[in-house]
């Protein structure tokens, strides 16, 4: 078991003909992910890396079933892109376009209300669930089978995690990338949930960084809710205020969303909080010798 | 992208928003000529992109055409040093010169965008001229808010309900409201992501008008407003990070001496923050990118070296889909290109790595490999002390 993608996940790639596209596209499938399809308008008809390409994603969805999409169309036009896919009823849609204006993001929101899809992302890394499916642009081979749940606003760090549970020998259930932007699909609290509700995922490992609410907001799930061990890691504890870095999201404003207050937040709710991000490997190992759960999660 | 208090209130005033009346002047001559419309009764306003002006003597009101040149003297070319500007300030070079307003009472507007709902949100309260976060810390009460449904765009109902909310005296409820509308459009249309009018006033003959007003924009949302990148002010910003933008890299200057380039934005503040745990400090954010090309890497060693602060830089790269050997051999051309003159720690995970920490030794270099970013943050602080 698993969150949100698996060995039956069926996925397409909007903006499959664009050098991005191609190319992760071919590490999916390589990766063995199954990829179904692609969208690009104008190229209906063709096949890319094996798989048929339709001019939209309606049709895409009708001809293969497909229950997931990647889009790695230019920041211009991913918000149509999401509504397309949210349009034609894609369970997944998963989105790593950097760049897409705010107000864009804005409308794609107010457009998901009411409709079935949820949306990974924008800015983000993308989800894998080890030796099943890979949707994104992650290097798969880091990652091993197992029952780590990993959510992450930044890819790198996301990357930074799991190579080290893995190098201690830790699987991971599933990684998600939320993405670095300041309003998104899906935030830390519905990832939480769903790892907290999956009966394969024994611990997890949560990476925010400065800017907004939503790790007070997780953490205050997590307070409530969450018996099973969580560690964590807040990036930005050195950032200015004022300043953006890097991601649009990461800025501290008006004296809110510093790391301090969210490593207390987290702190108060169980969380163990890694001094630096060398460490939220050990950490979390730490809290699985504590409650003996270290022989179940070794792959 | 920020822009001066004159532009955004040109902005504004095409959307319908009410401003004074006033222009730019760069000179002293300038400046007169502007207020002798006023018949001398004008304020002279220093332009800069930092707020808490007042305070730091970059608002003056004259009462004579004499007095507005006597105050643009003495403004244009001295350093403004505000709350917002940092100890360094920030040299004028432009004034605005607007008419008096015969102020009864000050109120504030802001629009921002909503994280937690995803939307816009018009703020407003009735303590003006003070900075909302003041307002918010001690009576957040007095703080009122109104969502917008991106769908419909702010409804003039919900415009109204604010301004009685804030106690807009009632012949000027219909004013205030539209003026909040206009405000809104021009939030929307020009992608802002911050739109603030404080304070906003309330005048004697009956007017609802912005006497202050800071706009920012959404960079991501600039290429569809050639007009707003018109507006740019390059003595704004800080010309290194100006060039670093040229090569699509993300830098932001720090005040440590620490060289950072890091891949992914994460990554790099959590590299400033290990730094940091060691007791060093970090000269700069720098995210390369996913690709971490040796072009890239070229540019990013070559502006990392023009700060004459930083003493040693720290790489800290977790090659993926990008292989280490590949990012190794960019880190050695590109060191021996710019003539790498200072301590260089090198930190390299991921894909092929053991070949990238191969190619790293034996470049003949005087490179540190480190295996992990804490090994890597505590050597270079120590080859910086």
């Amino acid at each position: 078991m698993s969150i949100l993608v698996d060995s039956n996940t069926r996925v397409i790639t909007q903006g499959i003909s664009g050098k991005t596209g191609l190319f992760h596209t071919k590490q999916a499938i390589e990766y063995g992910t199954n990829m179904v399809g692609g969208v690009t308008p104008g190229k209906g008809g063709t096949v890319i890396e094996g798989v048929p390409v339709f001019d939209t994603v309606d049709s895409a969805v009708r001809s293969t079933g497909a229950n997931a999409s990647v889009i790695y169309v230019p920041p211009a036009f991913a918000a149509d892109a999401i509504m397309e896919a949210a349009d034609a009823g894609v369970a997944l849609i998963i989105c790593i376009t950097e760049g897409i204006p705010v107000l864009d993001m804005v409308e794609v929101r107010r457009y998901l209300q009411g409709r079935s899809s949820r949306l990974i992302g924008p800015n983000c890394p993308g989800v894998i669930t080890p030796g099943e499916c890979k949707i994104g642009i992650m290097p798969g081979y880091i990652h091993k089978r197992g029952h780590v749940g990993v959510v992450s606003r930044s890819g790198t760090l996301t990357y930074e995690a799991v190579h080290q549970l893995t190098t201690l020998g830790i699987g991971q259930s599933t990684a998600v990338g939320i993405g670095g932007d300041p309003v998104n699909g899906t935030s830390f609290l519905d990832v939480l949930k769903l790892f907290n509700e999956d009966p394969d995922t024994e611990a997890m490992i949560m990476i925010g960084e400065i800017g907004g609410t939503a790790e007070e907001d997780a953490a205050a799930y997590v307070k409530d809710h969450v018996k099973k061990p969580v560690a964590g890691f807040i990036a930005g504890r050195s950032a200015p205020p004022g300043k953006r870095m890097g991601h649009a999201g990461a800025i501290i404003s008006g004296g809110k969303g510093t790391a301090a207050e969210k490593v207390k937040a987290m702190e108060a709710a169980g969380i163990r909080v890694a001094a630096t991000p060398s460490e939220m490997g050990t950490t979390l190992f730490a809290m699985l010798e504590d409650r003996e759960l270290v022989a179940k999660c070794r792959f | 992208m920020n822009i001066h208090e004159y532009q955004a209130k040109a902005v504004l005033r095409a959307y319908g928003v009410a401003v004074p009346d006033g222009e730019v002047a760069f000179s002293a001559q300038e400046a007169a000529v502007v207020a002798e419309r006023f018949g001398g009764k004008a304020v002279v306003k220093a332009q800069i992109h930092a707020g808490g002006r007042g305070k730091a003597g970059g608002v003056k009101l004259a009462k004579s055409v004499d007095e507005v040149k006597a105050f643009a003297s003495e403004m244009l070319g001295m350093t403004l040093v505000t709350h917002q500007t940092g100890p360094e300030g920030k040299v004028v070079k432009r004034l605005l010169i607007e008419a008096l307003s015969d102020i009864q009472k000050e109120y504030y507007i802001g629009v921002v965008v909503d994280r937690q709902t995803g939307s816009v949100v018009l703020m407003a309260s009735e303590e003006g001229g003070m900075e909302i976060e003041e307002v918010a810390a001690h009576s957040p009460e007095k703080i009122f808010r109104e969502m917008v449904d991106p769908a419909v765009g702010l409804r003039p109902f919900q415009a109204r309900r604010l301004a009685y909310a804030i106690n807009i005296p009632g012949p000027l409820i219909n004013k205030a409201a539209g003026f909040m509308m206009s405000l809104y459009r021009a939030f929307v249309d020009k992608d802002c992501s911050i739109a603030e009018i404080n304070p906003l006033v309330v005048t004697r003959d009956g007017q609802v008008v912005a006497l202050d007003a800071k706009l920012n924009f959404d960079s991501n949302a600039l290429y569809r407003h050639p007009d707003i990148v018109e507006l740019r002010d390059i003595d704004e910003e800080e010309p290194i990070e100006i060039e670093a933008s040229k090569f699509d890299l993300t830098y932001i200057k720090l005040n440590g001496n620490i060289g950072c380039m890091v891949n992914g934005a994460g990554l790099a503040m959590a590299t400033m923050d290990t730094i940091m745990h060691f007791g060093g400090e970090p000269a700069n954010f720098l995210d390369v990118g996913g690709g971490a090309s040796e072009e890239k890497v070229t540019a990013a060693f070559t502006i990392i070296l023009s700060d004459p602060a930083v003493r040693g830089i720290l790489v800290n790269i977790f090659g993926g889909i990008m292989k280490c050997d590949v990012i190794a051999n960019g880190v050695v051309a590109a060191a021996r290109q710019v003539g790498l003159d200072r301590p260089l720690v090198v930190r390299l995970e991921g894909t092929n790595v053991d070949l990238g920490k191969d190619i790293l030794g034996k470049s003949g270099l005087p490179i540190v490999a480190a295996d992990s970013l804490a090994q890597a943050a505590k050597k270079m602080v120590e080859l910086v002390k």
